[in-house]
């Protein structure tokens, strides 16, 4: 395949204004199928969790996941969209081997949430309106592995192997309406929305919401016109871009590449694109026309989904705070600086450090613990600071006892240590292992005349006003102490004693 | 023929209850007799000997030990092939599914095993049900009883003959636009397609999602409120499937009396295109009716005259739609051409060898009607066309408590006949099909014999909407009445099909 030529990007955006569209899947954390009994699980054995239902047997009829309607709902509401009163299912017919009734059961003209918005903000500040076209139910498809070939694709492949436990998992596709006026900021805008829906299904607790596990998948919908033009551009979709990077790298070069085109007097060809992580490209799917004939019709296995009025009520009362609200209240209370802000949110740690903070930590403490020495531990681990054995009021009880004084930073990451090897709260750990600060001053005093008589040069250049070299000192008596000791304290007392 | 075979359902269950027989007796003697008969009928694509008498013996075996048994337990059934079976070959009449064992039993043949009926067999059908005279069926057409050169009625002509024959004293089948009404009333015998969501569907290889109904095949209308009553009721697996319960069919069909009861005549199902001695029998059962108190009224019902055009639209898209599944992927025939076999011909050269020709024709039709651009024009207005026929349903039965019409134009004609001419086929069902199209309950009685031919003739009741029994307190009393007339039952006039012929 010849490389695509790209326009540089500054370039590109002059000439043109970028039009995207963002079409985001999001896999339901219930705990069965959309239409069967069958777990929702597909990491197991390949075609364990399957029934007749999801293999598409003669004969089998699905019947809807009620907490799946919930989920979707919530999703919904959380969105700012309207619920439909009554919707109804349709069947989207096209013939693929993963697909195993060779339609997929999907809503189509009745989506069950619809006309909502969100706010975006990107890191210059600048905040846009995503007005959120629909958000439905619909169910996934089987997974297929094709062996033989180069490439792991089915051109090429000898054969190929399907597993269905992926069939019939529930999924809410979210479309945005067409975003105009992003310019420069389009493919960074486009993330930040991932990033933003990723966050609400989290907080709802309705997805895994891993995008590393393909829970949130993204197609970005990219097209180009002329300043000022009214018709919009010929459009591509590039399919499951499954990180936030690689969505803005994406839609990035699909900017360049189309901009290339088009001010080579060629035109763009409507289809979908296949992002390649490794290259930083894309190249061409399948062509994709408007005349892509599904042939939706509704559903005649199920009935009408009608939510009662109560039950969406209920699901709006229990809608938790929406997750950039929450940002900005929260990053208002700790007072923390945007970069440290950012590096929490970056990091995941919202949860974690506004846990400890409410069993006590000082925002700062808190967060110094967990962006700090938990994260490094996490990561030389190669684990999420999530799975690590330390609970949040943990954390709190070790800020607590550096902000004493009982231990120092030092003794607090061996406390720390100790807590994640099991041995304890940290308060019991200072305990059985002696580990608190020496503050008696006298013990102190004593190891400082001690350590002074020792270096009668340190002693002459502290006297003659030469305060730094009193590190040589310190640092003896700390040994002595066996680091149990408050070193500003101890910095205080011999240049007390130095007099 | 034993007779014993030719007893009905009611009065085989009183001999097994009162243990005058056992249930291996009863079944061994319908095996019997399908081994002496169906070489002539051709009635079951598969036959459950083994499985059929190993329910009867644990029917016997329990019924010996005192045990309290379910109220049709022993009593043998036939089961049209497009419903799942575990145990049994499941083809649904076509070539694309042959050989293929379920991994699940359907809804209705869970309740048939939890009712302790030894399964007979699996009887024949159009292929997927599309048909009227079972000669669509991959396997060979079934042969009319009452003259073995003529159709059965179709699409569960297998199930009718297998009932007319005495071969089973009840079955099941399926109707979608009249495949169980066309051949009961082909065959001489009562069949009942109950309201739409009545009977679960699941399991049930689908034709027309919105159409098809699942309902009981029988000799008398009681022998079919039996039946019934087994097979109805809410079921999970089914989202179309009625949460309410309809009551005892059983029950309705010990009606005596029609006093007061206003059967509406269905004004465009009569009169021109039937044929004449269907219509003198359908006058006299009118007359019949009014003798035992019930008022007899016209309706008019004006947009019946679209019903087949409508049907002929939703049947096809939905079925396309549902035979999408057939692949060769995940089970049935698979056809690998020759040279580079990718996916796509793998599918297309199996389904092109699977299908036979009237799948075919509505895969094509429902395809094209469904798609972009002609989705308006065919799926969306035939949907609009049903909408208005429901409304005459309405309007008839703010008239009237159930509706009457002739089942079927014409008797049994010969196999052979029509094949070459779809639309004259598709006629077949012009009486049964608005019934499937506002999901109301319909049942086929027969009401003598047509004078031209001495071929069965039937008339057809319609109900409203979840008042099935209205079907059975009706037909009740006129298959008695009838029998008092002609001083038999009507399946007694039969030919009795001779062993090996």
């Amino acid at each position: 395949m010849a490389k695509a030529e790209l326009m540089n990007y500054e370039q590109a955006i002059e000439q043109f204004e970028v039009v995207i569209g963002l079409e985001v899947h999001v896999e339901l954390n219930t705990n069965t199928k959309m239409f069967c009994g069958c777990k929702n699980d597909f990491g197991d054995e390949p075609n364990t969790n399957v029934c007749p239902v999801c293999l598409g047997l003669p004969g089998a009829l699905p019947v809807v996941n009620g907490r799946a309607v919930e989920s979707a709902i919530k999703i919904g509401l959380a969105l700012g969209c309207d619920i439909a009163p009554t919707g109804r299912f349709a069947r989207k017919n096209y013939f693929y081997p993963d697909l195993a009734k060779n339609f997929q059961t999907s809503q189509y003209d009745e989506p069950i949430a619809f006309e909502g918005g969100i706010q975006i903000e990107v890191s210059s500040g600048n905040t846009f309106q995503l007005n959120i076209e629909r958000a439905h139910m619909e169910e996934d498809a089987g997974k297929l592995t094709h062996i033989g070939g180069n490439t792991g694709r089915i051109q090429g492949a000898e054969f190929s192997l399907v597993d269905y436990n992926r069939a019939g998992v529930p999924l809410i596709e979210i479309v945005t309406k067409p975003v105009f006026g992003a310019g420069a900021e389009a493919p960074e805008l486009a993330a930040a929305y991932v990033r933003a829906i990723r966050d609400i299904v989290k907080a709802l607790n309705v997805s895994e919401a891993r995008m590393e596990r393909g829970n949130v998948r993204c197609d970005a919908n990219v097209s180009l016109r002329k300043h000022g033009a009214e018709k919009l551009g010929t459009r591509t979709e590039t399919k499951n871009v499954n990180s936030l990077r690689s969505i803005e790298r994406a839609v990035r070069y699909e900017i360049q590449r189309q901009a290339h085109i088009l001010a080579s007097g060629g035109s763009i060809l409507q289809e979908t694109r296949h992002w390649h992580e490794d290259k930083g490209t894309t190249s061409s799917g399948r062509p994709k026309s408007d005349a892509d004939d599904y042939r939706y019709f509704p559903e005649p296995d199920l009935v009408p989904v009608v939510p009662s009025s109560e039950l969406i009520e209920r699901l709006r009362a229990e809608l938790p705070e929406n997750p950039a609200e929450r940002r900005k209240r929260l990053q208002g209370v700790w007072q923390f600086s945007d970069l440290e802000f950012r590096d929490v949110v970056n990091a995941g740690l919202l949860d974690q450090i506004e846990e400890t903070v409410a069993a006590g930590a000082k925002p700062q403490a808190a967060r110094k613990w967990w962006t700090g020495e938990i994260a490094r531990i996490a990561n030389a681990g190669e684990q999420e600071v999530s799975d690590l054995p330390v609970t949040a009021a943990q954390v709190a009880e070790l800020a607590a006892l550096v902000e004493s004084g009982k231990i120092n930073d030092r003794i607090g990451r061996e406390v720390l240590q100790a807590v994640l090897d099991g041995e304890g709260n940290p308060t019991e750990i200072v305990a059985a292992k002696g580990l608190e600060v020496v503050s008696d001053d006298g013990a102190l005093i004593a190891a400082i005349d001690e350590a002074l008589a020792k270096q009668p040069d340190v002693l002459e250049k502290i006297r003659e006003g030469k305060v730094q070299a009193a590190g040589a000192v310190i640092g003896a008596v700390m040994q002595a102490m066996k680091g149990q000791a408050d070193a500003a304290r101890v910095r205080e007392l011999v240049l007390e004693r130095a007099k | 023929m034993s007779e014993l075979i030719k007893k009905t359902a009611v009065e085989q269950l009183a001999l097994l209850q009162s243990g005058e027989i056992t249930s291996v007796e009863l079944t061994k003697a319908h095996l019997d007799h399908i081994a002496a008969v169906d070489s002539s009928v051709h009635a079951f694509l598969h036959v459950n000997a083994e499985g059929a008498l190993a329910t009867a013996a644990e029917v016997d075996r329990r019924r010996a030990a005192g045990e309290q048994l379910p109220k049709l337990a022993g009593l043998p059934v036939a089961v049209k092939d497009n419903l799942t079976t575990m145990d049994q070959p499941s083809t649904a009449g076509s070539k694309i599914l042959e050989g293929w064992v379920p991994q699940y039993d359907s809804t209705v043949v869970t309740r048939l095993r939890a009712e302790l009926m030894p399964i007979l067999g699996k009887t024949n059908l159009d292929e997927f049900a599309m048909g009227s005279t079972t000669q669509f069926s991959a396997y060979g057409s079934t042969a009319n009883p009452w003259s073995l050169n003529r159709i059965p009625g179709g699409s569960g002509g297998g199930s009718a003959a297998a009932v007319a024959a005495f071969m089973s004293p009840v079955a099941i089948g399926s109707d979608t636009g009249g495949s169980i009404r066309y051949p009961a009333a082909m065959t001489g015998t009562v069949g009942t397609k109950p309201t739409y969501g009545a009977v679960s569907r699941y399991g049930l290889i689908a034709l027309g999602s919105s159409l098809d109904q699942i309902g009981p095949v029988a000799r008398n209308v009681a022998d079919a409120a039996l039946l019934h009553d087994v097979i109805a009721g809410h079921d999970p697996h089914d989202s179309t499937s009625l949460k309410e319960e309809l009551g005892s069919m059983v029950e309705a069909a010990s009606n005596q009396s029609l006093k007061g009861l206003r059967v509406g005549v269905i004004k465009e199902l009569t009169g021109e295109g039937f044929q004449k001695g269907i219509t003198d029998r359908f006058n006299e059962s009118l007359e019949i009716l009014k003798a035992q108190g019930a008022e007899i009224v016209e309706v008019s019902c004006p947009n019946f005259k679209y019903a087949v055009e409508a049907y002929y639209l939703i049947l096809p898209a939905e079925a396309s739609s549902n035979l999408a599944r057939f692949d060769s992927v995940r089970f049935g025939m698979r056809v690998t051409p020759q040279g580079n076999p990718t996916i796509e011909r793998v599918m297309s050269a199996t389904r092109e060898a699977g299908f036979g020709p009237e799948v075919k024709r509505r895969i094509i039709l429902g395809t094209y009607a469904l798609s972009s651009g002609y989705y308006d024009d065919y799926y969306g207005s035939a949907q609009k066309v049903r909408t208005l026929i429901q409304r005459d349903f309405e309007a008839a039965f703010s008239k009237a408590d159930v509706l009457v019409s002739p089942t079927a134009p014409t008797t049994a004609f010969k196999l052979g006949e029509k094949l070459e001419d779809p639309l004259a086929m598709y006629l077949n069902d012009i009486a049964t099909i608005p019934a499937n199209l506002a999901g109301v309950p319909g049942l086929s009685l027969p009401n003598g014999l047509a004078d031209e031919d001495g071929l069965p003739s039937s008339i057809q009741f319609l109900a409203p909407a979840r008042a099935d029994h209205r079907l059975y307190e009706v037909g009740a009393v006129l298959e008695r009445e009838h029998e008092n007339i002609w001083g038999k039952r009507m399946i007694d006039f039969a030919p009795e099909v001779k062993a090996g012929a």
